[in-house]
């Protein structure tokens, strides 16, 4: 729920309760419900209010002790009744049932380490007002986001979104190339760097103190893999069974009604089935469906709907309506994006925010914590063929990965062998896993223009990641580091923010993952790689802990990414391109922008338009390229002063780009 | 090919190693060769000895008109 933002002086100077407003009110979308501010000389916060738990005493900033902290908190500590039965024990008072008031007094009686304690989703700030000090903390996993801009000596603004710090004039508002380039190679900037310069987040599993002018962080939680769990797939899959289920159970407290996604997968129907089974929650499913048949998982969906008799409700989204809304998506990730798919969500919420419901459950981070991606099946098949590298079978499993690719299974196979093929070099390379995705995705950059590869000169993305690894990376097996590279940085990076909270939250809806919850997580990274991809079964443990729970058709399906009409979207002769493309990606508003050359832009679009066989690159190509001008149009053409009256012509622009948008 | 990669590609370059051909290029590449050269392109022969540098393209295709040629002629 919610939406956070605040401001520390750092300089004597008082802060502005004016400013302290608009940046409550850039972030009015997250929370429709409430807006409440509290300013004094030194710091101000806002909060914009999604009312879920505790409707009538939950109001924010909330305050302990008349003023002596202050708290302003986005998410849910799904734990807060065993938290606050444990506080009362040891004599705290409480005057309220919300789970903030519960994260007061745990941080009044533990400080900075009572984040710990928390099972749940937040970003928050508490202002410590005796000892004058400002403590931000981030969840584990990343699902709720939090931004900050340090202006040295200046200020300290914190935000759930950027958007909001760009109210301050103070806040530069330029674009990061290298994080661009971070961008054109993992999906997301490595964090806690973000797109725009000076912009940082505080990353998942760290918090953050503010005090006498100086700034530190650290982190308090880190995925481990450790495979110490031992015993067989069937009492690990019961045991992993029961915590789904309280992650689950404790994911339904709130004062309004809970709805679940259904993609028609393996991992939301696992968590809508748990709703159903082992709660009296009445269940109300979400799901998408596609024209395009390649795409399209009605029929599961319908399977599931069926099989758990759940009210449920299917939105259809063609391609058009994603080059409809597709500004609007760009204004909310604030982030480039190499796919849609985030579009489609952005549709879903709002339908979900119609029929009045604010809490949506998902199967979010399933794939992450369990191992269902195909890069794990991927990483696997290139060890085991890389054992014997003259062995003409062991290529043969290639056919095995990306069965819902008609391109990759058109390939023959001398190519399919040429594209996963491996190199002694690559066998002790730390990223083995995941090169080919990183050097598929890197060959966007030949969009660049001449000064953009200037300026990047020898930067090199993949050797920045490399400098960053934890130091327990060397040891772990090559299934567990890809899995920590999917779970430390797209999750994060991409799922969580541009495909999950920025398109719920575009329309107030709040996604909660079972997934995620940190006993999950840490019972999973305790697994033996082998309980997650059996031989070549993915999710093992899973679909094991999932029998009788979801009809057999879903548990034996195969797998399918969540896929959405990319290039012909916005490129298709069947249709008119929207004015807005045709601006961005036209030859002076390229060489204007400067990111991009021209040229080899209009030779991209016009292969497009041919509607020549076009592949994963090109798609990512468009969708990255034409994401970046409109966050360049929407962010950094944009006055900084966000007052009406000052607001330039390509504010105006950027607006009816929105307008022509959702509503 | 889209950007600079491609201004000083070699003849005799690898077009996979330089990450010039992808998972469609291949068939992008067999779907423009059999128009433009009005050959046709059989499964089999959809092997990186006969399609992964330019001199290979050429000696390739012009084997293949060459065959055509005599298929005709014959």
């Amino acid at each position: 729920m919610c939406g956070i933002a605040g401001t520390l002086s750092l300089s004597g100077h008082p802060v502005d309760p004016a400013l302290v407003s608009r940046m409550g009110g850039a972030l009015a979308h997250r929370g429709p419900d409430e807006r409440g501010l509290h300013v004094d000389a030194e710091v101000g916060l806002a909060h914009t209010r999604l009312s879920i738990i505790d409707l009538v005493g939950g109001h924010q900033p909330m305050s302990l002790d008349a003023g002596r902290l202050w708290v302003t908190f986005n998410g849910e500590i799904f734990n807060y009744i065993e938290l606050r039965d444990q506080l009362i024990g040891l004599g705290h008072r409480f005057t309220s049932r919300s789970d903030t008031e519960v994260i007061l007094h745990l941080y009044d009686r533990y400080g900075p380490d009572c984040v710990t304690m928390m099972n749940g989703q937040w970003a928050l700030a508490i202002w410590d007002s005796r000892r004058r000090r400002l403590f931000l903390s981030r969840d584990r996993m990343g699902v709720r986001p939090l931004f900050y801009a340090h202006l040295n000596g200046v200020k300290f603004s914190f935000a759930s979104e950027v958007k909001a710090l760009f109210q301050d004039a103070d806040v530069p508002r330029a674009l990061d190339l290298e994080a661009l380039d971070q961008v054109f190679t993992f999906w997301s900037p490595l964090s806690p760097r973000t797109i725009f310069t000076g912009i940082h987040e505080l990353s998942p599993g760290h918090s953050l103190i503010v005090e006498a002018g100086c700034v530190r962080t650290w982190c308090y939680w880190k995925p481990q893999y450790e495979p110490t769990k031992m015993g067989s797939s069937q009492t690990l899959s019961e045991e992993l069974q029961a915590l789904l289920v309280d992650a689950t159970r404790i994911r339904l407290r709130a004062d309004v009604p809970v709805g679940a996604y259904l993609s028609g997968g393996l991992d939301s129907s696992v968590t809508a089935a748990l709703v159903k089974r082992f709660t009296t929650t009445p269940l109300r499913t979400f799901s998408v469906a596609f024209d395009d048949a390649e795409l399209d998982e009605s029929w599961y969906q319908r399977q599931m709907r069926d099989a758990l008799l759940t009210d449920h409700e299917s939105l259809r989204c063609s391609s058009s309506d994603i080059g409809r809304v597709f500004p609007d998506v760009i204004r909310h990730t604030e982030t480039p994006v190499l796919r849609t798919a985030p579009a489609p969500l952005m549709l879903l919420s709002h339908l979900v925010s119609e029929r009045g419901y604010k809490v949506v459950l998902t199967g979010e981070g399933a794939d992450e914590v369990l191992g269902g991606y195909d890069i794990f099946k991927e990483t696997k098949i290139r060890r085991f063929w890389a054992a014997q590298p003259q062995s003409l079978r062991r290529p043969l499993l290639l056919r095995r990965l990306y069965p819902y690719m008609p391109n990759m299974q058109a390939q023959p196979l001398p190519y399919l062998r040429a594209f996963f093929k491996v190199t002694e070099r690559d066998l002790d390379d730390p990223f083995f896993s995941h090169l080919p995705r990183w050097e598929l995705t890197s060959r966007l950059k030949c969009f660049y223009s001449d000064a953009t590869r200037d300026r990047l000169g020898t930067y090199g993305a993949v050797d920045d990641l490399r400098s960053r690894l934890p130091a327990e990376y060397a040891r772990w097996d090559t299934f567990s580091r890809a899995q920590y590279l999917e779970a430390a940085h797209l999750l994060p990076g991409y799922i969580l923010s541009s495909q999950g909270d920025r398109m719920a939250m575009a329309n107030a809806v709040e996604g909660r993952f079972p997934f995620l919850d940190h006993r999950v997580v840490e019972f999973s990274n305790a697994l033996h790689p082998t309980m997650k991809m059996k031989v070549l079964t993915e999710k093992h443990l899973l679909k094991r802990a999932a029998q009788g729970l979801v009809p057999d058709v879903i548990v034996n399906r195969e797998k399918q990414p969540y896929r959405a009409p990319d290039a012909r979207s916005f490129l298709d002769s069947g249709q008119a391109t929207p004015e807005y493309v045709e601006e961005l990606l036209s030859e002076p508003r390229l060489r204007a922008d400067g990111i991009f050359d021209p040229s080899a832009v209009q030779r991209l679009v016009a292969k497009i338009r041919g509607g020549r066989a076009i592949g994963v690159k090109d798609n990512m190509a468009l969708v990255g390229i034409l994401s970046t001008q409109l966050l360049i149009e929407l962010f950094i053409r944009t006055s900084p002063d966000a007052h009406d009256s000052e607001r330039g012509t390509a504010v105006r622009r950027g607006e009816l780009f929105v307008r022509a948008g959702l509503n | 090919m889209f950007g600079q990669a491609s201004t000083d590609l070699r003849d005799d370059e690898s077009l996979l190693d330089r990450g010039l051909i992808d998972s469609t290029g291949v068939l992008e590449l067999v779907g423009f060769l059999e128009r433009r050269y009005a050959i046709s392109i059989d499964d089999r022969e959809l092997v990186p000895d006969n399609l992964d540098s330019i001199a290979r393209i050429v000696a390739f295709v012009e084997a293949k008109a060459r065959a055509q040629v005599k298929d005709i002629a014959s």
